[in-house]
């Protein structure tokens, strides 16, 4: 406060009060409104995880029985995939720091922003409302395949609408991205001068645009044929539970980059900042996530290749899904690069970077032998899938979330957390998440099958292990959250730029103030990451 | 609290701007599009797999009653897109007929809708019921998506009516104004996909022989 002159007020001071929250047009507001209700679904969802790694602690019953089970692992995979990690990034981040790295005040549609978040809150009304009401939480898996989603007796219905709300707000969010980023850059600021978490946010948000609707409809499908029969998936009464399988994962295929590309974009922007040097290849970068977002698209059909799929097909889909891994592996390489000979700091926010390069190189190796037809045939649902996804969406695109907390935790709150506590708390993320889910790659291996509650004899050791290991994470997940809440309530004040960033949103106050901007930023000489004193500065 | 000093970006979020509200509304009516998208695949499919059985249950169908809703949307295709023209000339209370006018369309089509719908369910033809349950699946398949996708585009036609009746009291108002016609102009795109829509939707389920 008194080494400035005359300070704005910052966007938490303007005004107080619940509905100066929950009413706000501020996208920093929305974005922290996001921030504290996917941060609340993700520790439920974790919960039922813990519960589910204790009840497959031993084989047998332990304490949960075969049915409830089966909802469990529906509702862990239905919380954390649309209530947690497909908002996450852009959701919270995106709102927060889109604009500001854009050197604006505000997203284009503000009030549609803040619809975006009642949307949200209604979706994970009805998600949470089948705990209540008629006769429990849905049993089907998160993908609610037909026709035993049509059939069963459990609550789907309201899952199912609760998933095309959580869509449609995630339409809206995607939809106000695209427009902010034509109209509201700041002059000079062409599309090869933004920050690359913004060029991720747009293409993540086409994604959004463009795949979303498909499941929208197809979810609208299952609750006609539930409600009035109208029965397009069920084969007794007409339909074809495989076109469902298609129009699935038409989406959500392409869904696994809406998480995927913002963390990505998430780790472009913390690399060069700890590394004091320009990105490598920045164009590389901004158009291989375009790249991503348009192969993406036709490699659905690699969920299906033990459902029914003509030969030609099946080898269509496989190579295409090899294609994905070529402009990932650029990111990847271009990422390493960066690093090599900058002035590396190594700070927390470094570490989930880089710790979200090392998962996600397994998820993504992991993900081309279940691309590969014969492979995949071996380990199709078996627990090799349910370590590579996590490795994917948990330890890629969750750690970039977490880190992302932490790189720009002082310039949201003003204050920084305990360094001490943050690196301890992420070794025992990192070793918790890799032991949690490395036994269960090589449990796929041996053939155990995924959801089930339980297992048989041979399987109890790597079980154990893996369970041991979900308590090192939680703990990890537990020292996390605490030391963020004592930062934010009574951490060190922050300057306005502790990591000496050079991004726009390092220009201003932290917090910032309501207009973000107290005078007009200046762009960055020679591109966005062309930091003036390292060795390679282009002047 | 904030001073009157404030500084203002010139590139404020909070700025009107017609452009983007416009490139908005594109978006959205592109996602429309991908939602019915996803329909006519699931109609393409079926009809390639039951090419007679849709043939057969199409009889079904009334084709003059078809035949006047595509007219009654055409129309108010029309009469919405001169009031956005009558507002941008300035003259508001034109307008607001117009607009009023292709409301009454929205509801005529509603109405007809009505009466084709009903004529099915006194025939039996809806899930759940005898006769319906008795048809062949090809046949079957066919109501199903007549129902659902009609339905679907009755629920636009009722969106696109409030979203209307909204700028009308707007335009009442003078918040959307000779200067400031973008909702206008959005409530008319939108409206011209649902007309947009009934346009496929009237051969695939009436026309084709
Ligand atoms: C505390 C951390 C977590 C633990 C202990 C955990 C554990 C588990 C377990 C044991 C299963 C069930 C396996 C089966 O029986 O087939 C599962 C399924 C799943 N998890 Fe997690 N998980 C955690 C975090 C996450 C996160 C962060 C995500 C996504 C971002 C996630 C997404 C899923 C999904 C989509 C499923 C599949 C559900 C289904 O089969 O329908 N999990 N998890
Ligand atoms: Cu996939």
């Amino acid at each position: 406060m008194s080494e400035t002159v005359v300070q704005q007020p910052s966007f938490f001071q303007v005004k107080k009060g619940l509905f100066s929250w929950i009413f706000t047009l501020d996208h920093k507001r929305i974005g922290i409104l996001y921030l504290y209700s996917i941060g609340f679904f993700f520790l439920v969802a974790a919960g039922l995880g813990i519960l589910m790694r204790l009840e497959l602690l031993n084989p047998g019953r332990d304490f949960i029985e075969a049915q409830t089970y089966n909802q469990v692992f529906t509702l862990h995979g239905v919380i954390m995939i649309f209530l947690f990690i497909i908002p996450s990034v852009p959701a919270v981040f995106g709102n927060f720091f889109l604009p500001i790295m854009l050197g604006t005040d505000d997203v284009a549609f503000p009030r549609l922003n803040l619809f975006s978040w009642w949307l949200y809150i209604l979706g994970a009304l009805f998600a949470l409302s089948t705990l209540v009401f008629g006769d429990g939480p849905a049993d089907t898996g998160w993908t609610f395949y037909a026709p035993y989603s049509v059939k069963t007796g459990t609550n789907v219905t309201t899952s199912v609408l609760a998933a095309f709300i959580l869509g449609f707000s995630s339409i809206l969010t995607g939809l106000n991205f695209i427009v902010t980023i034509h109209r509201l850059r700041t002059p000079g600021m062409g599309f090869n001068q933004m920050p690359l978490f913004a060029w991720a946010l747009y293409a993540t948000s086409w994604i959004q645009l463009l795949a979303t609707p498909v499941i929208g409809i197809t979810l609208l499908m299952i609750v006609a044929e539930r409600v009035f029969g109208i029965g397009l998936f069920d084969p007794s009464i007409g339909g074809d539970p495989i076109l469902y399988q298609h129009l699935f994962w038409i989406y959500s295929h392409p869904a696994v980059y809406i998480m995927a590309l913002p963390a990505m974009g998430i780790v472009s922007e913390i690399i060069p900042t700890f590394a004091q040097r320009t990105i490598f290849g920045y164009k590389a970068i901004a158009y291989s996530s375009m790249a991503i977002a348009f192969v993406g698209y036709f490699v659905w059909g690699h969920h299906m290749f033990t459902s029914g799929m003509s030969g030609p097909a099946a080898i269509v889909f496989s190579i295409m899904t090899f294609f994905v891994a070529i402009p990932t592996a650029v990111k990847v390489f271009n990422w390493v690069a960066t690093l090599y000979k900058g002035s590396i700091d190594i700070q927390v926010p470094l570490l989930f970077a880089l710790a979200f390069i090392f998962n996600f190189l397994i998820g993504g190796l992991t993900g081309l032998v279940l691309g590969a037809l014969a492979a995949d045939v071996h380990v199709h649902d078996t627990y090799f899938v349910v370590g590579h996804f996590h490795y994917v969406m948990f330890g890629g695109a969750g750690f970039a979330f977490f880190g992302a907390l932490h790189y720009w935790f002082p310039k949201m709150w003003g204050r920084m957390y305990n360094k001490k506590v943050a690196n301890t708390a992420f070794a025992l993320l990192f070793i918790g998440f890799n032991t949690t889910y490395f036994p269960m790659l090589i449990l796929g291996l041996k053939g155990m099958p995924r959801r089930y509650y339980d297992y048989l004899p041979e399987f109890h050791d790597l079980n154990m292990l893996s369970t041991f290991g979900s308590w090192i994470l939680v703990t990890g997940i537990i020292v996390m959250v605490i030391n963020l809440f004592a930062g934010g309530i009574k951490g060190k004040k922050a300057s306005a730029n502790p990591w000496n960033g050079i991004t726009l949103e390092w220009q201003t106050a932290s917090p910032p103030p309501l207009h973000n901007f107290d005078k007009m930023p200046e762009l960055p000489a020679g591109g966005p990451y062309n930091y003036p004193n390292a060795k390679n500065a282009s002047h | 609290m904030a001073d009157s000093h404030t500084f203002v970006l010139p590139n404020s979020g909070h700025n009107f701007d017609a452009k983007a509200s416009k490139m908005g509304m594109w978006l959205f009516l592109f996602t429309e599009l991908l939602l019915f998208g996803g329909l006519f695949l699931v109609y393409i499919i079926y009809r390639y797999l039951n090419q007679d059985a849709f043939l057969l249950a199409s009889f079904e169908l009334n084709v003059w009653m078809g035949t006047i809703n595509t007219i009654v949307l055409l129309t108010s295709s029309m009469t919405i897109a001169m009031a956005i023209t009558a507002l941008q000339k300035g003259n508001a209370k034109l307008a607001i007929t117009l607009s009023w006018l292709t409301i009454l369309a929205a509801l005529s089509f509603l109405v007809i809708k009505y009466f084709e719908w009903s004529s099915k369910f006194e025939h039996g033809l809806f899930p759940g019921m005898d006769h319906f349950d008795g048809l062949p699946l090809g046949e079957r398949l066919y109501f199903y998506l007549y129902f659902f996708m009609t339905g679907l585009h009755a629920l636009h036609v009722i969106v696109g009516g409030v979203f209307i009746a909204v700028v009308i009291r707007l335009i009442k108002k003078e918040k959307v104004t000779k200067e400031r016609y973008s909702l206008l102009e959005n409530s008319g795109l939108y409206w011209h996909l649902v007309d947009l829509i009934w346009i496929y939707l009237f051969p695939l389920f009436y026309l084709i022989h």
